[in-house]
């Protein structure tokens, strides 16, 4: 095995470096000043790069490195890569399918529970001692709600098959209509807000779908509506979001992602209808290993001129 | 409004609403259109001599919440034959003194299950996946300040063990298999029609488990189920989650695991001593506490309403109660 020299963009598992270290020459890009300041010195041996969700791999970090070859995404989603220029100039690109869908999918739900049975503010309702005056008050059920997913692919499906083992009626807006569910299929996502009362976005973010989530579909989803986001924060016009939910025109939000993490619009911090989470939808020992073993994988089959595992480009 | 007996006007069937001063449910204003209610709370005599003076016709009851009904009131009401109750548990009536009087005990039900095993899930989900930790995360700003959170523990593949496979565990049972979990169960006894592997003992349960999810009900017999063996067979990334009564669970002992970090963390709707719950667990970021209140939603409210309803009626009616309580 040559010995292939990977840059990785950012920290995002001490597990991955590790690993990657023992296999090959491992560079850390925030070990240097700047992205210009690597290239100096090191620009022609990286052949590999490691991204996530933070730093990926734009137009300027692929034209930086001239030898570049493969791209391997610490992540399932690829908006942080240039894909159209890695295509250009013949760069294979590897994300982490498959393996991380159980643990979105399952926030999605936790997100939802959190936000109809307000589990946060009892939870400091009870650590505040106010239990002691009084009882808690009514929460919304979730059996039986209708939930409306948007993009149903891996992670949607999963979300779906989960909601329905709690008796959910479940539709959905896709680029396309999938055979084989009996699922409700809506052509728009207008449509599907109307007519569900929970709303989950867990479709791909792309320039197509950017801010697909806009003023409309929230007034759409209404002041029942609860709209839970575990993509990625750019699906969603957050300022509409805010402004939707402070003025009581949106029933609730629980969001794993937003626009510039980890900045969270304050005005959230003081609403009781939302639950906000850190970007955590594959933050669990197994599933942070099961993701780094794919991206080596990938790497190894690659340096051993193998077909790649899970290659998108 | 209260209708004492002896109104001329007022032929319905009497009911005697048994409730502590904290229980004024809307349920008085259902009951009243079919029911003349005996409300002793709305007289200023006390308890015993009301009784004595006003209740001794009284065949049906019906008991508010939690409300206590003890044997010495129950000895006060030489005809009762039925105790309608508006909760699942039933372990804050005397079931021994209805037994030995041959009256008929009903409960919620259904009404709840739905509910309450929503919550379960809920719990469990925030405890592994730090939902609402993660929340106070963001929220305090640490997110912006320290970057990436403690990663939590993935649910799907874990073995959980239901105690209790009644109307709630059956319900907790059927929402995990859908997130990939591995269900297993104790209960008073083998269920024939039921797949998942039985475990006679909660200990063997609990040391075949990554989780228990405690949906049983209290009774003497099952008052600290949940002990410091059970709790330990459980593990050191063992989480407990009940939705059932606090007294299922030791829980001083919970506390000194928890806090020894013997324990992987907890997921708790009820406790001992309501609504007193130990400072010591306010510390902690792997347990979730919730203040008794997984059935309240209007959905089950507004249901176990209706099945209260339907109850009396029944009664009076000469007709098979539903939801009544089997007692051994």
């Amino acid at each position: 095995m040559e010995n292939l020299s990977v840059l990785m963009t950012c920290p995002m598992s001490t597990y991955l470096e590790q690993e990657l270290e023992k296999r090959f020459k491992l560079f850390k890009l925030w070990h240097y000043s700047s992205t210009d300041q690597f290239a100096k010195v090191n620009a022609n041996s990286i052949r590999a790069v490691v991204g996530d969700t933070k730093i990926g791999a734009d137009a300027k970090l692929i034209d930086t490195l001239p030898k570049l070859e493969i791209v391997a995404s610490y992540s399932v989603g690829l908006d942080k890569i240039d894909l159209t220029k890695c295509e250009q100039k013949g760069i294979r690109v590897t994300n982490t399918p498959d393996v991380l869908t159980d643990d979105v999918a399952d926030i999605a739900i936790g997100l939802i529970l959190a936000v109809l049975r307000r589990l946060c503010v009892s939870d400091g309702f009870v650590r505040s001692g106010s239990w002691k005056n009084g009882d808690f008050g009514l929460t919304s059920k979730f059996s039986g709600k209708s939930v409306g997913i948007v993009g149903l692919g891996r992670i949607g499906s999963a979300i779906a098959k989960r909601a329905e083992a709690f008796g959910c009626p479940i539709s959905y807006y896709s680029r396309t209509e999938k055979p084989n569910t009996n699922y409700k299929y809506h052509s728009n996502i207008i449509d599907l807000a109307t007519t569900c009362e929970i709303l989950v976005i867990a479709c791909a973010l792309t320039v197509e779908t950017h801010r697909i989530v806009n003023g409309g579909v929230i007034d759409a989803l209404g002041p029942k509506g609860i709209l839970i986001n575990i993509g990625r924060g750019l699906l969603i016009n957050e300022t509409e979001l805010v402004a939707a939910l402070i003025e009581g025109r949106l029933g609730g939000a629980g969001l794993d992602v937003f626009e510039k993490e980890p900045v969270v619009p304050d005005e959230l911090f003081g609403l009781d209808n939302v639950v906000l989470l850190p970007h955590v939808g594959t933050d669990t020992e197994e599933t942070s290993n099961a993701m780094a073993d794919l991206v080596i994988q990938n790497l190894e089959a690659y340096s051993l001129s193998k077909p790649l595992l899970t290659p998108v480009v | 409004m209260a209708d004492q007996a002896g109104s001329e006007t007022n032929h319905l069937p009497l009911i005697l609403v048994h409730r502590l001063p904290s229980f004024d449910l809307a349920l008085t204003n259902i009951l009243q259109t079919h029911f003349r209610i005996l409300d002793p709370l709305h007289s200023s005599q006390p308890l015993d001599s009301f009784l004595t003076s006003h209740a001794q016709s009284v065949r049906a009851l019906i008991v508010y919440a939690l409300s206590p009904l003890t044997a010495d009131t129950i000895r006060l009401l030489p005809s009762l034959e039925v105790v309608v109750g508006t909760s699942a548990g039933v372990d804050h009536i005397d079931i021994s003194e209805c037994r030995n009087r041959g009256i008929t005990v009903t409960n919620a039900g259904d009404a709840f299950a739905e509910d309450v095993a929503d919550c379960a899930v809920a719990l469990l989900i925030d405890v592994l996946r730090r939902v609402s930790a993660g929340d106070r995360y963001v929220r305090s700003g640490l997110w912006r300040l320290r970057g990436e959170y403690t990663l939590g523990s993935k649910l799907g593949g874990k073995r959980v063990g239901i105690v209790g496979l009644g109307r709630i565990g059956s319900q907790v049972a059927q929402r995990l298999m859908a997130f990939g979990c591995i269900i297993a169960y104790n209960s008073r006894k083998k269920k024939s029609s039921v797949q998942y592997p039985y475990y006679a003992k909660v200990c063997d349960l609990a040391t075949n488990s990554d989780i228990l999810m405690v949906c049983c009900s209290l009774t003497s017999e099952t008052h600290h189920l949940i002990n410091k063996e059970v709790m330990k067979a459980l593990g050191k990334e063992g989480v407990i989650v009940n939705v059932g009564r606090g007294g299922l669970v030791d829980e001083q002992e919970l506390i000194q695991l928890l806090t020894r970090e013997e324990i992987g963390g907890a997921g708790l709707d009820v406790f001992e001593e309501e609504p007193d719950v130990p400072g010591e667990l306010f510390a902690l970021d792997n347990v979730v506490l919730s203040p008794h209140k997984a059935v309240l939603t209007p959905e089950s409210i507004e249901a176990v309403f209706q099945l209260s309803l339907a109850n009396l009626k029944c009664f009076f009616s000469n007709e098979p109660l539903r939801s009544v309580v089997q007692q051994e």
